[in-house]
């Protein structure tokens, strides 16, 4: 048992993973990622956007070294009707918040630095079980063999099988994910520029709202990436069951939408990909530890469903196991009360702060799909295409028309409850 | 740009299929079940219920390891496993 146990073993070399691994392997302490896909990112797919904050901490050469296709300058925010729509731009060419990455390249260049610093890398392994002893998690069971360590940290993404094993995490409800689907569409580097109105290596976020996904929990999004643009969308699967229908319906209508089809014209579509999105926030996160046993990132449900940020959270969870671990291993104490500071420590973030800001704020647009998600966003592309009109009726009139429709179509009883909600969405993030 | 299937789509990721499934429905499971959800949660149209043979056909090939499908399941009977090592998807561009 002595050659084949480590300090630390880390299932899964995702952003979380080798975040925890790299922090472990710069102080000093034997760290073994364990990745299932043929090198770190082959299994991986979001946006996506990774943050200034935490990436720095763990990688203070990142900016100037590692493979970053933008820096996202621009942040857009689109409400889509079925062929128009009201886009809101915010512009800043100073901005240093996030960028665009790929994965493949991305957590390829995170883990090389991880391996750089003395870290043990085995690719190609999938771990098909925990070994728990004593009700303590001693080490990993491959699909070729058995390996032990102090602590396992499990970094095994959205699904997370291995937290389910030891009963830290439940089955999943089906409205508490999101499946993510998106193209990678190639375009020559200076048509992104031009379309998306953007300096050689500023990059463009797009969120987007509303038609196809009218009154459905779902949420469109563009990257734009060095050569190629992302857009995609994560909708709840709750919603695709109810309405039977097929992520991919729903992307190829985005991409169809008349404001959107312009941007990806004569593209050619490099790869489809699909990921689930663990957006159950607050209420869902399970506990994040146990004997022996740390969860970090998607597997710890760790998601802003909101801003839809994930791989910040993964960092920093990664991270702060890895710190616990580290105090851990210096007091040769592996205990659950011991690895429990991982999660206090996790709670004092502004991340976990946030998820509680928003803790009821999806199940409220949720619960309101219709009007948050359809009547509201075409009522502001109605009202545009009133606004901007030029004719024969005066305007005065159009008004009128707008404001009887407007609340014919909602009734009173309706925009009263749509005012408490909104009411209970701005006080519920504010409180 | 012009539609693209499904099908299509797959063909842009890279992929070395077992030749076993890793995806197990359980078939009483199925037959009893009323709405098929994998049928539309699937990114990748890996589940088609055949009425002939009475089944759930598992176009385990096709799957991009998403696990919509295990977190859809209405009997939440569905045995959904990671590929072998070696198999599976290889994403470049995620």
């Amino acid at each position: 048992m002595t050659t084949n146990k480590t300090d630390v073993i880390i299932v899964g070399a995702g952003v979380a993973g080798v975040a925890a691994g790299i922090t472990l392997a710069r102080a000093g302490k034997k760290v073994v990622i364990v990745e299932r896909g043929s090198y770190a990112g082959a299994k991986n797919m979001f946006g996506g956007a990774i943050y200034d904050y935490p990436t720095r901490d763990l990688y203070p050469e990142f900016r100037e070294q590692a493979p970053i296709e933008r820096v996202n300058k621009t942040h857009k925010y689109m409400i889509n009707d079925d062929n128009t729509s009201v886009t809101l731009s915010f512009n800043n060419e100073k901005s240093e918040t996030s960028y665009t990455v790929i994965r493949a390249k991305w957590d390829k260049w995170c883990v090389e630095r991880a391996v750089e610093l003395g870290a043990y890398y085995s690719p190609m392994t999938v771990v098909r079980e925990l070994i728990v002893k004593d009700g303590k998690v001693v080490g990993i069971k491959t699909d070729e063999e058995e390996f032990y360590a102090d602590i396992v940290i499990l970094a095994d993404g959205a699904n997370s099988l291995l937290a389910k094993q030891i009963g830290l995490r439940k089955n999943l409800k089906d409205c508490e994910n999101a499946i993510g689907v998106k193209e990678v569409i190639s375009l020559p580097k200076e048509v992104i520029e031009e379309r998306f109105n953007l300096s050689p290596e500023g990059g463009c976020v797009t969120e987007i709202i509303g038609a196809p996904m009218k009154g459905i929990t779902g949420l469109g999004f563009m990257y734009t990436n060095k050569n190629s643009v992302s857009i995609g969308l994560g909708v709840n699967l709750d919603e695709l069951k109810k309405h039977k229908l097929t992520p991919n319906e729903l992307l190829n209508k985005l991409k169809e939408h008349p404001s959107i089809a312009p941007l990806i014209k004569d593209g050619e579509l490099l790869e489809y990909s699909a990921h689930l999105i663990p957006e159950g926030g607050f209420n869902a996160m399970p506990k994040l530890y146990g004997d022996g046993v740390m969860v970090v990132g998607d597997a710890g449900m760790l998601v802003n469903n909101v801003h839809w940020e994930g791989t910040n959270l993964a960092m920093m969870s990664g991270m702060l196991a890895a710190q616990t671990a580290i105090e851990a291993l210096n007091k040769n104490d592996f205990s659950s009360k011991m690895l429990s500071l991982y999660e206090k420590k996790f709670k004092e973030t502004s991340f976990y702060k946030d998820m509680r800001t928003y803790k009821d704020a999806v199940k409220i647009v949720h619960n309101n799909a219709y009007s948050f998600l359809w009547f509201y966003p075409q009522k502001i592309n109605e009202f545009f295409e009133m606004f901007t009109e030029s004719g024969y009726v005066p305007r005065r009139s159009l008004y009128k028309r707008f404001i009887k429709n407007f609340i014919k179509k909602r009734n009173i009883k309706g925009l009263i409850k749509d005012a408490i909600n909104f009411a209970r969405l701005f006080f519920g993030v504010l409180k | 740009m012009e539609y693209k299937s499904t099908d299509e789509k797959l063909q842009t990721v890279k992929s070395s299929p077992d030749i076993v499934s890793h995806l197990v429905p359980n078939t009483e499971d199925c037959r009893k079940c009323e709405n098929k959800s994998c049928q539309y949660v699937c990114p990748a149209g890996v589940y088609e219920w055949t009425d002939w043979d009475n089944r759930m056909l598992v176009k385990f090939e096709n799957c991009l390891e998403c696990g919509a499908c295990r977190v859809a399941c209405d009997k939440q009977s569905l045995v959904w496993k990671y590929p072998k090592s070696g198999y599976g998807i290889t994403y470049k561009q995620g």
